[in-house]
C-alpha cells in the first residue's frame, strides 16, 4: 500500500493526458455495457432459455402450421412430461414500429410450462373466466402505459376475425405478468379457444408445441423420438431445444452477436493502443526518475509492479466509471423505447467487464513495465 | 588505525562498443577506511564515475573483486545488489534527481519504503534527516519551489535517512553557485566528521576536493596520485 503513494502523484504530471486516457477507456466500457445489452436483447434470452424445454415446429419452416391433435401424440412419447402449443399472431398495435410478440395459448398449460412468468392468482382466474382476456408482460405494459381493464385493439396482418371479416381483434387486458430482469416480459398472450373459434380458417392448427422433458439429459433422444412419430406424415416435425429455437429465431435479424463482437473488438483494440501509448510515454518521460529508484534499491520486480499498478489504476478508474455509467444507461431503458424484450447488462457481461478492465490495465502496462524492469540505472541516470 | 570499509582488488572494467573494447578501469586496487572522506578527481573519461558506480553496486567489474563492509558485491545478483544498495548506500547526485511530484519529505522517505519500518517510524526518520540538513521548515515543499541548494540538501537527507554504510556523491556541487556549493560541502564535511559517515565524492572542483580527508586523482582508469589532507 505504501507504494501507491508513488503511483498516484504521477497522474498529476499531465492532467489533460490522464483525463483524456481515462475518458477513452470510460467510453469503451460504456459501449461494452450498452452493446452487451443490445446483443443480449437480440438473443431473446437464449442464455436463459429452459434446458428442459423443447420446441416442436413444422419441418419445412416456422410459418407452416401443425395439427393441434399432435399434442396428445407428443404427450405419449416416453420422456415427455408436459406439452402445450402456441401460434404466431403477428398483429400491429397502432403502428408497425410498435412490435411485440402476440400468441394465443392455453392459459393453464402455458403458465405451467413457463413458471418464470409471474402472474397474480386473481389475474389468472380472471383470464380463465374471460374468453377475450389477454395478459401482457411488464415491459410492454409499461411501454404503452397499459393497465388491467384496458381494451387492447390489435390489427391482424394474417389472421382475420370472423366478426365482419375484420382485421381488428379487441382483447380485454386481465393481467400483467412479471419476471426476473433476464426474463422476456414483452409478449402478449391470449386464449387459444377464443382465437380458434374466431379466426377465419386454420381451425385445429397451431404454430408450434412446447415440450417439457422429464430429464434434460435425455432432451436430444426425446427430440428424435418426437420427430420419428410424425415421420412420413403430411406435416413432419423438427424438434429442437428451446435454446436452439430461440437462437434460430433471433438470427433471422442477422447475427447481431457477431456484429457487436466485431465492433467491441475494434473499440478495445483502439483503446489498448491509446492506453498503451500513454503508459509508454509516461515511462519514457521519466527514465531518470526510474533510474533513481533503482539506484536507491528498488528491485526489478518492484519497478515492474509500480508501472503495472499505474496502468491498472487508469484502467480501473476509466473502466469502472464506464461500466457503472453503461449499467445505468441500460437501466434507463432501451433505445427503441421498449421493442427490445430483455434490455439488461447480463451478469456474465458484468463479470466479463471487470475481467476486461483488469486485462486492459495489465496488457497496456506490460511493455512499459518490462522496460522499467530491465532499466539500467547507470544508463537512465546518464540521460539527465 | 580505522578499519577498512571498502576494498577493491585488481578491478578491471571494459565496455564494449561494437567491436571495440574500451578499458575504463585498469587493474585498480583501492582501500577506503571507515569514516574516510575520499575525493575522486580526474578529467572526463578517467574512470571516476565508473568507479563510483562499481562501489554503489550499480555496475559489476569485468574482473577483480569488490568488498564493502566484509561483503563481496561483485558476485551478487541484480536482486541481491538492489537489496544491498537499499541498506548500505546513500546517493547524492549532481542534478539532485528528486521526484518532482513528491514533496521534500516524501522524497526523503523513498529509501525507507524499502524497509519494514512503520509509517510513524518512517516519519520520525524523515524528520531527523531533514533537521540534519536544516530543512525541516521546507518539508512540505515540492522540488520546483526549492532553490538548487535546498534541493541538494533534500538529496543529502534522502541519502542519509537509512543511515547507510557508504555515502556516494557524484559532483554534488556541480550544479550550484559557490555559496550554495560551500553550504553543501560543509554539510558533507560535518556528516563525515561529526557522524563518522564514510563518503566518496567525485568532483572536478579542487576547492570541493580540499574538504575531503583524502584526494585521489585518476587518469585513464588508474590512480595517478593520492594526497591526504
Amino acid at each position: 500500500m505504501k507504494f501507491i503513494r508513488l503511483v498516484l502523484p504521477n497522474f498529476k504530471r499531465h492532467k489533460l493526458r490522464t483525463l483524456l486516457t481515462i475518458l477513452s477507456v470510460m467510453v469503451a466500457f460504456v459501449l461494452f455495457a450498452y452493446l452487451g445489452a443490445i446483443r443480449n436483447a437480440f438473443s431473446f434470452g437464449v442464455s436463459v432459455a429452459g434446458a428442459d424445454r423443447l420446441i416442436v415446429r413444422h419441418k419445412v419452416s416456422l410459418i407452416q402450421l401443425l395439427p393441434q391433435s399432435y399434442e396428445q401424440e407428443i404427450e405419449r412419447v416416453p420422456g415427455v412430461s408436459d406439452a402445450t402449443h402456441a401460434t404466431w399472431f403477428g398483429a400491429i398495435y397502432k403502428d408497425p414500429k410498435n412490435f411485440f410478440g402476440q400468441m394465443p395459448v392455453k392459459p393453464e398449460e402455458f403458465m405451467r410450462m413457463y413458471p418464470e412468468f409471474k402472474l397474480p392468482p386473481e389475474q389468472m382466474q380472471a383470464w380463465l373466466k374471460t374468453r377475450t382476456g389477454a395478459i401482457v408482460g411488464r415491459t410492454t405494459a409499461d411501454r404503452f402505459g397499459w393497465k388491467v381493464g384496458d381494451k387492447i385493439p390489435l390489427m391482424a396482418t394474417y389472421w382475420r376475425s370472423k366478426e365482419k371479416n375484420s382485421q381488428l381483434w379487441t382483447f380485454d387486458l386481465v393481467g400483467i405478468y412479471e419476471g426476473s430482469p433476464e426474463t422476456d416480459t414483452s409478449n402478449f398472450f391470449f386464449r387459444h379457444d377464443y382465437f380458434d373459434e374466431m379466426r377465419r380458417g386454420g381451425q385445429g392448427q397451431v404454430g408450434w408445441f412446447y415440450i417439457r422433458v422429464k430429464d434434460p439429459k435425455n432432451a436430444e433422444a426425446v427430440a428424435k423420438a418426437v420427430d420419428a412419430v410424425f415421420e412420413n406424415s403430411p406435416a413432419e416435425t423438427k424438434t429442437e431445444t428451446e435454446k436452439a429455437f430461440v437462437k434460430g429465431f433471433a438470427e433471422q435479424a442477422g447475427n447481431i452477436g457477431a456484429i457487436v463482437m466485431a465492433i467491441l473488438t475494434a473499440v478495445f483494440f483502439t483503446i489498448l493502443l491509446v492506453a498503451g501509448n500513454t503508459m509508454a510515454q509516461a515511462v519514457r518521460e521519466r527514465m531518470s526518475e526510474l533510474g533513481v529508484l533503482k539506484a536507491i534499491g528498488f528491485t526489478d520486480t518492484q519497478m515492474m509492479l509500480l508501472v503495472l499498478t499505474e496502468a491498472l489504476v487508469i484502467a480501473i478508474v476509466g473502466g469502472g466509471i464506464g461500466l457503472v455509467l453503461g449499467y445505468y444507461a441500460v437501466k434507463g431503458g432501451d433505445p427503441t423505447g421498449g421493442a427490445l424484450p430483455v434490455f439488461v447488462v447480463p451478469v456474465r457481461d458484468r463479470i466479463l467487464g471487470v475481467v476486461f478492465v483488469i486485462l486492459l490495465g495489465l496488457v497496456s502496462g506490460l511493455l512499459p513495465a518490462l522496460q522499467a524492469m530491465r532499466l539500467n540505472a547507470v544508463e537512465a541516470l546518464r540521460r539527465e | 588505525m580505522p578499519n577498512t570499509l571498502v576494498n577493491l582488488n585488481d578491478v578491471e572494467k571494459v565496455f564494449h562498443r561494437g567491436s571495440e573494447d574500451i578499458h575504463v578501469l585498469h587493474r585498480l586496487d583501492l582501500s577506503i577506511a571507515e569514516g574516510e572522506f575520499l575525493a575522486l578527481m580526474g578529467p572526463s573519461g578517467s574512470g571516476k564515475s565508473t568507479l563510483l558506480n562499481l562501489l554503489a553496486g550499480l555496475d559489476r567489474p569485468t574482473s577483480g573483486t569488490i568488498e564493502v563492509a566484509g561483503q563481496r558485491i561483485d558476485s551478487m545478483s541484480r536482486a541481491q545488489l538492489a537489496h544491498w544498495r537499499s541498506r548500505h548506500v546513500g546517493f547524492v547526485f549532481q542534478f539532485y534527481n528528486l521526484l518532482p511530484v513528491l514533496s521534500a519529505e516524501r522524497n526523503v522517505e523513498l529509501p525507507l519504503l524499502l524497509t519494514n519500518l512503520s509509517s510513524a517510524e518512517r516519519k520520525k526518520h524523515v524528520a531527523t534527516a531533514l533537521e540534519i540538513v536544516g530543512l525541516s521548515h521546507r518539508a512540505k515543499h515540492t522540488p520546483q519551489t526549492l532553490s538548487g541548494g535546498e534541493q541538494q540538501r533534500v538529496g543529502i537527507a534522502r541519502a542519509i535517512v537509512t543511515d547507510p554504510t557508504l555515502i556516494l556523491a557524484d559532483e554534488p556541487t556541480g550544479d550550484l553557485d559557490r555559496k550554495s556549493g560551500d553550504a553543501i560541502l560543509n554539510l558533507l564535511q560535518s556528516l563525515n566528521r561529526e557522524q563518522g559517515k564514510t563518503i566518496v565524492m567525485v568532483t572536478h572542483d579542487p576547492h570541493a576536493a580540499d574538504r575531503a580527508s583524502r584526494r585521489m586523482h585518476m587518469v585513464d582508469g588508474q590512480v595517478s596520485s593520492e594526497m591526504a589532507a
